[in-house]
């Protein structure tokens, strides 16, 4: 008995979310690698320079808002339903969130494609952070409400299983897997409230021509609002993988559930109020309330650091049930030949990377010298690209069998596919870093200008740009394996009871030593609510007492 | 609630470091004066003309206790004024303050290689203030996504010495 044959109709949910996040993750990744080529000037013959933002904002959208948003939603579904041992209380609402996110989604995509069809008026070449006045195709805004609200359904599917599983259980904790989905998604409504204020309350009437002008600052700041938070609507699923699975994966078991569940308490809090710490290069804002984002930016640094502590300290502890000894020898015993374990382990140690480009950039006065050149695009490679992409990728090798019923197939291309990813995000990271503190801007076609040479402190740019556009050709590699894998195990692989081990140990100190103040979800969103309010009523209110839509600009075409 | 004492420890030296990166940046503000934007001043974005925005350049600052010399330049689709179809002239080791705000859409303006680095937002003016210690050219890039020719959008700035500076070039 595995997942799919206790639950078939979440089973179900979860597979259709996993289809349409790997098409996407498909697409998506074709386009980085037109890009990698393109933007180094080791091949434009794909398509012209002013196509390539288009390219670029089919990039951004569907693996940053789509793949990303859907993986989420399939392994929440799977994760909420297997802890609290129900099936979704109605399908007829758990298909609607599924298929209104999914309208979304064509919607927003057909506005970005169409800019790849000669004088078409459907076009949407804004980027995946829309900064007005550039101005999409309406079907762009609207698609991505329509994801947005089908996220909010989702989120309250899973609430409502709760209240459902609490009626019948008064008096027991949470169980972590869905404590983890439960905060990641309050965190989310939090968030998105700016991302809602911004798209349905700005941005779509300006696009349906109802106002003519907008105040570029007051949509960018409502974008920032929801925008540092989405990282940690993509994150912190990657951490729900490396508490609740990982450490089984190694062989071990949880070091805490504690400690698990006050990071997860320490996100909700403090993953909203950090939106400036995006817009330190900006006028209009105050260098006080750009000094708070970046004292809560920095303190979310605690949570990842104890994250640390714990995945490693969970991973030791399953070394050593395997037979691991010394202070670093153990490390070789852990399971380096489990795809699953290796993809984990290996986004593992990119995120450690990216944290510390990410304390640069959080460093209000250092992030100028890095504000919007590669080195920004380098960083979250490491984070998104990496650390979650490849989370999810090598966790998709434990969960799909546990989905369809079928074993996983091609295990040595499944084995390949993490290292390889690793390898060729360590090429092309490194390179973007470097590149970037030359001063060599983020989303450029042609970075190479008539007037000047960059001169980088490390290296050359030629022996960057190999980088880029090899390390983009390994990743891309990597991606085709991942892709043939799944489908060939979906499609092809041998039907099975117990297609893999999904059984998950409890942890070393258990939910009996957790002070139950950490399950009171009431309280923690209202004060993330509080926290909220403090660093942006003000700004808000300075940027909207002039007129909402004042000083206004005029649309342009993108 | 149970803490591992290694744990303990570990969260700790968390904070510690947490304190040394916020140490380190208020150190770089008040040692080194090293600021970023505020908030300076809003400004209609389709009247450019009737400011300093609508004669951009180089002009004798008015109050020279805090810079000699003040900048204005545009960032529009797809060009610096001043900067792409002539340098922006300034004299070494001078203060000076850079005044960028933009007549369409979002750009960059980032003097690369440097910290010299802001947002040209319609509507918003964005003030900072620098001293260029040698004599030479920088490149100006635009690294804000603003439109199809984005990636053409490019300026310069020449560093001369005091002494060869031409104040003739000001803009009255």
């Amino acid at each position: 008995m595995t997942f799919l044959h206790k639950y078939p109709k979440a089973a179900k949910v979860a597979k259709a979310n996993f289809i349409v996040a790997f098409i996407a993750l498909a697409i998506g990744g074709f386009f980085g690698f037109v890009q990698a080529l393109h933007r180094t000037d080791v091949f434009r013959g794909f398509f012209n320079s002013g196509e390539y933002y288009t390219l670029l904002t089919g990039h951004g959208v569907l693996l940053a808002l789509i793949f990303t948003t859907f993986f989420i939603a399939g392994l929440f579904v799977w994760g909420v339903t297997r802890s609290l041992e129900r099936e979704p209380e109605n399908m007829t609402f758990t298909w609607s969130w599924f298929w209104l996110m999914t309208i979304g989604l064509v919607m927003a995509t057909v506005a970005i494609l169409g800019g790849l069809v000669p004088d078409s008026s459907i076009r949407a070449a804004v980027l995946y952070t829309f900064y007005p006045p550039l101005q999409a195709h309406p079907l762009f805004y609207i698609g991505l409400a329509l994801v947005l609200i089908g996220s909010w359904m989702a989120g309250a599917d899973w609430f409502w299983s709760y209240r459902k599983w609490r009626a019948d259980n008064p008096g027991d904790r949470i169980p972590i897997l869905t404590f983890m989905a439960l905060f990641t998604m309050l965190m989310w409504y939090v968030c998105t409230i700016g991302l809602a204020l911004e798209v349905v309350g700005l941005l779509i009437p300006w696009s349906l021509g109802w106002v003519t002008e907008i105040e570029p600052l007051l949509p960018r700041t409502l974008f920032w609002f929801f925008g540092h938070a989405v990282v940690y609507f993509w994150l912190l699923p990657a951490y729900y993988v490396w508490y609740a699975i990982l450490p089984k994966l190694s062989g071990g078991r949880l070091f805490s559930d504690s400690m698990t569940r006050i990071v997860f308490v320490i996100f909700l809090l403090l993953s909203t109020p950090v939106g400036y710490h995006h817009q330190y290069a900006d006028a209009g804002i105050s260098v006080g309330f750009k000094f708070y984002a970046m004292a809560t930016t920095l303190l979310l640094l605690l949570p990842s650091l104890i994250t640390l502590f714990t995945v490693v300290a969970s991973m030791e502890h399953g070394a050593r049930q395997r037979g691991g000894k010394g202070y670093l020898k153990w490390i070789g015993k852990l399971p380096w030949d489990s795809p699953a374990f290796v993809g984990c382990a290996l986004a593992g140690i990119m995120f450690a990377a990216g944290g510390f480009s990410g304390m640069i950039n959080a460093s209000m006065n250092i992030n100028l010298l890095i504000h919007n050149t590669l080195w920004v695009p380098g960083h979250f490679h490491l984070t998104v690209g990496t650390a979650v992409a490849l989370t999810f990728m090598a966790i998709t090798y434990w969960l799909l069998p546990q989905l369809t019923g079928r074993k996983l197939k091609h295990k040595t291309m499944a084995l390949i596919q993490p290292y390889a990813w690793f390898l060729g995000m360590t090429l092309m990271s490194n390179a973007m870093h470097r590149a970037g503190l030359a001063g060599v801007p983020r989303r450029t076609a042609e970075p190479q200008y008539s007037g000047f040479d960059f001169e980088p402190i490390f290296g050359t740019m030629a022996e960057m740009n190999w980088q880029i556009a090899i390390g983009g050709t390994i990743l891309t590699i990597s991606l085709i394996l991942f892709l043939w894998v799944v489908v060939a195990s979906w499609l092809a692989g041998e039907k099975s009871d117990k297609p893999v081990d999904d059984h998950i140990p409890k942890p070393l100190s258990g939910v009996e030593h957790t002070p139950a103040i950490l399950d009171n979800m009431k309280l923690w969103f209202t004060l993330a609510l509080v926290l909220v309010i403090l660093a942006y009523s003000f700004p808000l209110w300075e940027m909207v007492a002039d007129g909402i839509f004042e000083p206004g600009a005029l649309p342009r075409p993108s | 609630m149970h803490i591992h004492k290694f744990e303990q420890f570990w969260i700790k030296l968390s904070f510690v470091l947490i304190a040394f990166f916020i140490a380190t940046v208020v150190y770089g503000f008040v040692a080194m004066d090293l600021k970023v934007i505020g908030d300076h001043a809003t400004i209609d974005p389709q009247n450019l003309a009737d400011t300093k925005f609508g004669n951009p350049g180089v002009y004798e600052a008015t109050d020279n206790s805090k810079a000699e010399y003040e900048v204005y330049v545009t960032a529009f689709q797809f060009a610096y004024n001043p900067g792409t179809a002539q340098p922006i002239v300034v004299p070494a080791n001078t203060r000076i303050t850079f005044y960028v705000t933009s007549p369409d859409v979002l750009h960059g303006f980032d003097v690369a290689g440097t910290n010299l680095n802001t947002m040209a937002i319609p509507g918003q003016v964005a003030k900072f203030t620098t001293i260029f210690p040698e004599v030479r050219e920088y490149g100006i890039v635009c690294n804000e996504y603003c439109g199809p020719a984005h990636h053409v959008m490019e300026g310069k700035i020449n560093v001369v010495p005091k002494s060869e500076f031409d104040k003739s070039n000001l803009v009255e």
